[in-house]
């Protein structure tokens, strides 16, 4: 057992880092929605998975089938990083417009917003299946098989770890996720933006009458959360080459965990949960075996929010100044 | 602009028709009402018949259909309802209980070859404890971070029962036995009591007698010091524990009541269903029976069951459409939220309760009105 462990601690550490990542990426959507809104948005999971399928698309156009390299390489990585923020920073505003303002507007309870959620989340799933994946990816009557990604990187070993390898994908993965984290961070404690999404985490009343206009602000969390689905969608797609319609289901409530864990609405809480949750969930994977993985972190949750319902870095978009 | 006022207007002749209908129900004389009772259990046991069937049903066999998925959706949304609509906590793992209740029946039943009915019995009180397990422990949190707990707590049942060989692992548990039958009585040419494979009817019988019982217990609950100490809790609980509302312990006999309702009919309908296996118990399940609580008007019974048929029946009316029907149907639960968020048949105190945006969870955020709307939004508040 121990032997096992000790054996197998620097791949899982690595993975459970790379997987830590992308967690910690879709956490952020969760997050700041929470932050703004006081609103778990569930379709969120729909955001990451329509994510995947836009960074999706750009190899799909252009016929990829072997490894590239050099600028070829970084220049399909670039676009489906952008083709996928676009598709799911896209899907994510659609959703505030249509399943959340007018909710909103009218001030209904926060349990008719969670199953407007649950609704649109079906909704994007069953879309995806039926009409997306058969049409656009030309895959008729497989919408709901898993699609793979022609491996567009070769997967070279970077460097080493105590005689065991990192890959060039893991790194990508780490290396852009936490880039784009401080990139957020900037974003929500330097521009005008941030303040005023700030703010309206703060007291909406109080922004409102300082000028904030809360609608463009509900509509910038949700573009800002659903670019970083989009990213963590690319990533994911990148390292682990297949997608699938229902992908979404556990990223989403492994996101959401990893938000709760860090502190829901904090900013970097969102990483550190993120993080936190891929090794643990590795780790424990080592032991119980991978079966189990699911279990584990799902049990964590239950414990986090038993026992520091707060999380780790504590609530509130505002008080970590993040 | 016209067209929102029509909208609204014909919404408010709607409510008011609602309205009539149930201010004429209160003053109706009980010898009336006992009547009406009669006529609709007498209804519900005639509707497995091959003319209503014909229409109801024209793809699949409609008396199957009636037990499952109808019937079941029933009975789950009137336990869910306990849960959600009463007591306000918002439950997305309900789906765990009818799992924990569907295992009993089928380890019990293939293993130590018990008889229904105990087995019914033992699997309820196994489903109430396992109500009050994840309720100790949960039932402090905020709305919204019980709901993911539940959610986590339904996963974990399932992803146990698949990973776990001595309960049939993926596979799940084959051969599970009938109830007992009487195959000597015979009604109108049916053998009610005969449990076979072939005449879904007499399951049908039998879960209806069940959904009679439940919802009589149910009625008489939420008439009681109980059921008022849920209102209490769903509008506000701080204001319920200062008057002296014990919210925890009242919490905690929700859930339990909930989960023995949804692990009944998971007993029930393992005993029809011959196998089961994990994926019988998806999520999807607990948020179908939830959309049919909120469809339906949650914390109002006929509602309630209307809109768990709804939202049972409308997908097998239209098989038609084949893969189409989820789609659809998540559009719909969109619209609804958005046009009538307190669904189909609410009653009258849970509208008012959504209304000022208390009940259940609370008011969104940020939900300070725009400049677009009208004034005395913000002056209610």
């Amino acid at each position: 057992m121990l032997n096992d462990f000790i054996n197998q601690f620097w791949p899982a550490t690595i993975d459970g880092l790379a997987f830590g990542s992308i967690y910690a990426l879709i956490a952020l959507g969760y997050t700041m929605v929470y932050g703004v809104l006081r609103l778990i948005n569930f379709a969120h999971s729909e955001v990451f998975m329509i994510g995947t399928f836009g960074a999706m698309f750009v190899p799909f156009v252009f016929g990829i089938s072997s490894p590239l390299t050099g600028i070829a390489l970084a220049g399909v990585i670039l676009l489906m990083v952008v083709a996928g923020m676009l598709a799911s920073a896209g899907t994510a505003v659609a959703l505030e417009r249509i399943a959340y303002r007018p909710l909103r507007k009218r001030g209904a309870s926060r349990l008719a917003a969670l199953i407007s959620a649950i609704g649109a989340s079906i909704f994007l799933q069953e879309l995806f299946a039926l009409l997306v994946i058969p049409n656009v990816f030309n895959r008729p009557q497989q919408g709901r098989i898993q699609m793979g990604l022609p491996r567009l990187m070769e997967r070279t070993e970077l460097f080493s770890i105590f005689g065991h390898s990192v890959r060039v994908d893991q790194v990508l993965v780490i290396v852009a996720a936490v880039g784009m984290m401080i990139a957020l961070d900037a974003l929500v404690n330097r521009t005008k933006i941030g303040r005023g999404i700030r703010a309206t985490a703060q007291d909406p009343e109080a922004a409102v009458l300082m000028g904030v206009d809360i609608n463009k602000i509900v509509r910038m969390t949700f573009l800002i959360g659903g670019g970083m689905a989009g990213v963590a969608g690319a990533l994911y797609l990148i390292s682990y080459e297949n997608t699938y319609y229902y992908i979404g289901f556990l990223f989403g409530i492994k996101a959401f965990t990893a938000a709760v864990l860090g502190g829901i609405g904090n900013l970097r809480g969102a990483l550190v949960g993120g993080v936190v949750l891929g090794l643990v969930e590795n780790y424990g994977a080592i032991f119980a075996g991978s079966d189990w993985k699911h279990v584990i972190s799902f049990s964590i949750l239950v414990l986090v929010l038993m026992f520091r319902p707060t999380g780790i870095l504590g609530e509130s978009l505002q008080q970590a100044r993040a | 602009m016209n067209q929102k006022n029509s909208v609204e207007g014909f919404r408010h002749r709607f409510s008011q028709y609602g309205d009539a209908v149930h201010e004429r129900w209160l003053n109706t004389p009980g010898w009336q009402r006992w009547i009406v009772y009669v006529v609709l259990i007498v209804a519900a046991l005639l509707l497995p018949s091959e003319s209503i069937g014909s229409f109801m049903s024209p793809y699949t066999d409609w008396a199957s259909i009636l037990f499952f998925p109808i019937g079941t959706y029933v009975v789950l949304a009137i336990g869910l309802n306990v849960v959600v609509g009463q007591a306000g906590l918002l439950d997305l793992g309900f789906v765990a209980f009818y799992a924990v209740g569907g295992y009993a029946m089928a380890l019990l039943g293939t293993r130590l070859g018990w008889n229904f009915w105990l087995i019914l019995v033992v699997g309820i009180g196994l489903c109430a404890l396992s109500g009050i397990t994840l309720g100790a422990p949960t039932l402090r949190l905020r709305g919204d971070y019980l709901a993911i707990v539940t959610l986590g707590f339904g996963e974990i049942i399932r992803i146990t029962a698949r990973n776990t060989d001595a309960i049939g692992g993926p596979n799940g548990v084959r051969g599970i036995p009938h109830p007992p039958s009487l195959p000597d009585i015979e009604l109108f040419g049916v053998q009610i009591f005969k449990y076979g494979v072939l005449d879904p009817r007499p399951y049908y019988y039998l879960l209806v007698a069940l959904a009679v019982i439940v919802i009589v217990l149910v009625k008489r609950w939420e008439k009681s010091r109980v059921g008022r100490a849920w209102a209490a809790i769903r509008e506000d609980e701080d204001a319920a524990e200062v008057m002296g509302v014990p919210t925890f312990r009242f919490k905690m006999l929700a859930f339990a009541i909930g989960a023995s309702i949804g692990g009944a009919m998971g007993v029930l309908w393992a005993a029809k269903a011959i196998s089961i296996n994990p994926n019988d118990f998806q999520f999807l399940l607990s948020a179908t029976i939830l959309a049919a609580v909120v469809m339906g008007g949650a914390g109002n019974l006929p509602g309630v069951i209307l809109g768990a048929f709804v939202v049972a029946w409308l997908p097998e009316r239209f098989r038609g459409l084949q893969d189409y029907r989820m789609l659809i149907f998540g559009a719909v639960l969109v619209a609804l939220m958005i046009f009538r968020p307190e669904g189909l048949l609410p009653s009258r105190q849970r509208k008012a309760e959504l209304q000022e945006g208390s009940g259940g969870m609370g008011t969104l955020g940020a939900e300070v009105p725009g400049p677009e709307s009208q004034g005395e939004e913000v002056a209610s508040r």
